[in-house]
């Protein structure tokens, strides 16, 4: 660039210096919690001393190993384990919580009294907005061992015995989708009702004049019509596939060992690991499998949606 | 006309039962923090309790030093974390939301990668607490949660985009008016609605907030109401064991330990609830506009 080019882009920059002073916090602010993270990557291929001293002594002065800490950690059976257990739940999850909370908004819908539809809304929603560690608390008042409801109340009414529910992991799969359609079916059920309220009412005026059945219109209808939402949030949800809610297979199994084999996934995995374990290596390799994957199902299913409709797609 | 609808009493029936479904863990803990600890014992958690009894929160009201610390900790952090949120925020997504921002479409990627990669727990770890030491103090419970990743920051700005016309600002600013002083003034009181909608999200993330509490805080007397029911939950008798300011504690076996931790988990959750049906409506649309655009 010329001098002159330079000086008027210079004097166009002071002309905007305030707005450049409003970004800054911001923008300091992910270089920080976000920006720095993402070089700290490199910890996964360095072997972490921690006689060094601060973030970059840390990093600096440690071996550079380079894959050694990902050969381990695809070594071990664990890779496989937690793998499976979070594309297996996620999948799962997002099979039913659609097909729960569909079925839930199209009843929503057809309360006539809007009064008593905001109330079913309320408490369908209120277990969205409690935190996890409430919910291991709701938990374990239902399978507490001792006296839980289920194991005092439930199961002896049906002739059974009381099951040590916090150390068989088989019940698990189970317990934790219950759990999380739980936790978010009232969500899900807000943003498709907010899509089912979207359609318009002369469809439904023609084909009851044609004598089109509450089950037909519900079939050809609402569901072709909310469609585009369904393949949405689920696009969305496969994007995010590979990482799991760290407080629904923290909290509500109460970090039991014995039931690791089915409630450990890629982020309690790398969570113990760090904390506890003190085995940064494999934790930090876990971490970057888990963000580089993870990376690639975001841009795969925002291309998917991009080429369905642009305008719902992230970019 | 009237479409055809479905049966309304087979419609309620479900959405009853339904609701009692989500309902019913409630109900449990409440009637568990009421119920005798002997009767716990013996028969169980119940939805109406055998033997009623008041000994929990009467435990938990000697306790109160400690439950009414930790309580101020979580307001704190809630109120310090929603304002200074919203506060970055908003001032980052404004510039973003001007058409004539030199470096605008740089910025705005630099606000949108975050949203698509992230390093992971344990990069972010060793910069918090090695490069900033933040262990152990209450701005851990504040930091990482301030703006997480750019996705309000879009929201806000894509509001700011179709919800403030151009001209208002081009006017004020040839009236003399400084860009610190149209944001404050115009923008952020045009604004109110997204800001009400984002703030209230912001303030339940804090509020419910364990997890930082977890990875950075060891030290007692800086726990949430989250963490502590988080170690209430793990360990039962945390709360004697570390005495956080109430009366000194009896014998561990009168206590009514089974009540006492359905009973602080009955007060962790009782302000969410109180609240939460006058602002029911801002935080529905906090939810769907996060969700699908349009």
């Amino acid at each position: 660039m010329t001098q002159k080019g330079w000086s008027v882009a210079l004097k166009r920059m002071m002309r905007y210096r305030a707005l450049f002073l409003m970004v800054l916090p911001g923008l300091a602010y992910l270089v920080i919690n976000n920006y720095l993270p993402m070089v700290g990557v490199v910890i996964a291929f360095k072997n972490i001393d921690y006689s060094h001293k601060g973030l970059f002594g840390l990093i600096y002065y440690s071996d550079w190993i380079g894959l050694q800490n990902f050969k381990y950690l695809f070594q071990t059976n664990d890779a496989f384990v937690i793998t499976r257990n979070t594309l297996l739940y996620n999948g799962g999850f997002i099979l039913i919580n659609t097909a729960v909370a569909i079925t839930l908004a199209i009843l929503l819908n057809e309360v006539r009294n809007k009064l008593a539809s905001r109330f079913y809304q309320s408490l369908v929603l209120l277990p969205y907005l409690i935190s996890m560690v409430i919910v291991g608390y709701l938990v374990l008042s239902l399978l507490n061992v001792e006296n839980g409801f289920v194991n005092k109340h439930v199961l002896p009414f049906f002739g059974m015995h009381p099951l040590e529910w916090y150390s068989e992991s088989k019940y698990w799969p189970y317990i934790l989708t219950i759990v999380n359609l739980w936790k978010n079916i009232g969500y899900f059920c807000i943003i498709f009702l907010a899509s089912i309220i979207g359609i318009d009412h002369e469809y439904y005026e023609a084909a009851t004049i044609d004598g089109a059945s509450k089950w037909q219109q519900i079939k050809q209808i609402t569901i072709p019509l909310i469609a585009p939402t369904i393949t949405v949030m689920t696009l969305l949800a496969i994007g995010r596939i590979f990482y799991s809610d760290f407080g629904l297979f923290y909290q509500v199994p109460l970090n039991s060992g014995p039931l690791q084999p089915t409630t450990d996934v890629i982020d309690t995995y790398v969570y113990r690991g760090l904390m506890t374990l003190g085995d940064i290596g494999m934790s930090s390799a876990a971490g970057v499998y888990q963000s580089i994957v993870g990376f690639i199902l975001v841009i795969f299913s925002n291309y998917i949606v991009r080429r369905r409709n642009r305008d719902q797609a992230l970019f | 006309m009237k479409t055809n609808q479905m049966n309304q009493s087979v419609v309620h029936i479900l959405l009853i039962l339904l609701s009692a479904a989500c309902l019913f863990p409630f109900l449990l803990l409440v009637a568990a923090s009421f119920t005798d600890e002997a009767s716990i014992v013996k028969d169980g958690y119940n939805l109406i309790p055998p033997q009623f009894s008041m000994a929990a929160y009467t435990y938990l009201w000697d306790q109160a030093a400690a439950m009414t610390h930790a309580y101020g900790i979580t307001i704190m952090i809630t109120v310090v974390g929603t304002f200074s949120g919203l506060l970055i925020s908003s001032l980052l997504a404004y510039p973003l939301s001007r058409r004539d921002m030199p470096l605008g479409g740089i910025i705005a990627f630099i606000v949108f990668f975050t949203l698509l990669f992230n390093g992971g727990l344990v990069p972010s770890y060793l910069v918090y607490t090695e490069l900033f030491h933040m262990k152990n103090i209450l701005l851990a419970l504040i930091v990482p949660g301030l703006l997480t990743n750019g996705f309000y920051i879009m929201l806000i700005r894509s509001f700011f985009m179709t919800s403030i016309p151009v001209p208002i600002i081009e006017s004020a600013y040839i009236d003399g008016a400084g860009e610190f002083k149209i944001f404050y003034r115009i923008v952020l009181s045009l604004s109110l609605p997204i800001l009400a909608t984002i703030g209230l999200m912001l303030a339940i993330s804090y509020w419910n907030d364990w997890f930082n509490g977890l990875i950075y805080i060891t030290e007692p007397k800086l726990y949430s109401i989250q963490n502590l029911l988080n170690r209430m939950l793990s360990n039962i008798q945390f709360l004697q064991q570390n005495n956080l300011g109430g009366k000194a504690s009896e014998a561990t076996a009168t206590l009514p330990m089974n009540s006492v931790r359905m009973a602080m988990a009955v007060i962790g959750i009782l302000p969410i609830i109180c609240i939460y049906p006058f602002f029911q409506r801002y935080f529905v649309k906090g939810l769907t506009i996060g969700a699908v655009k349009g």
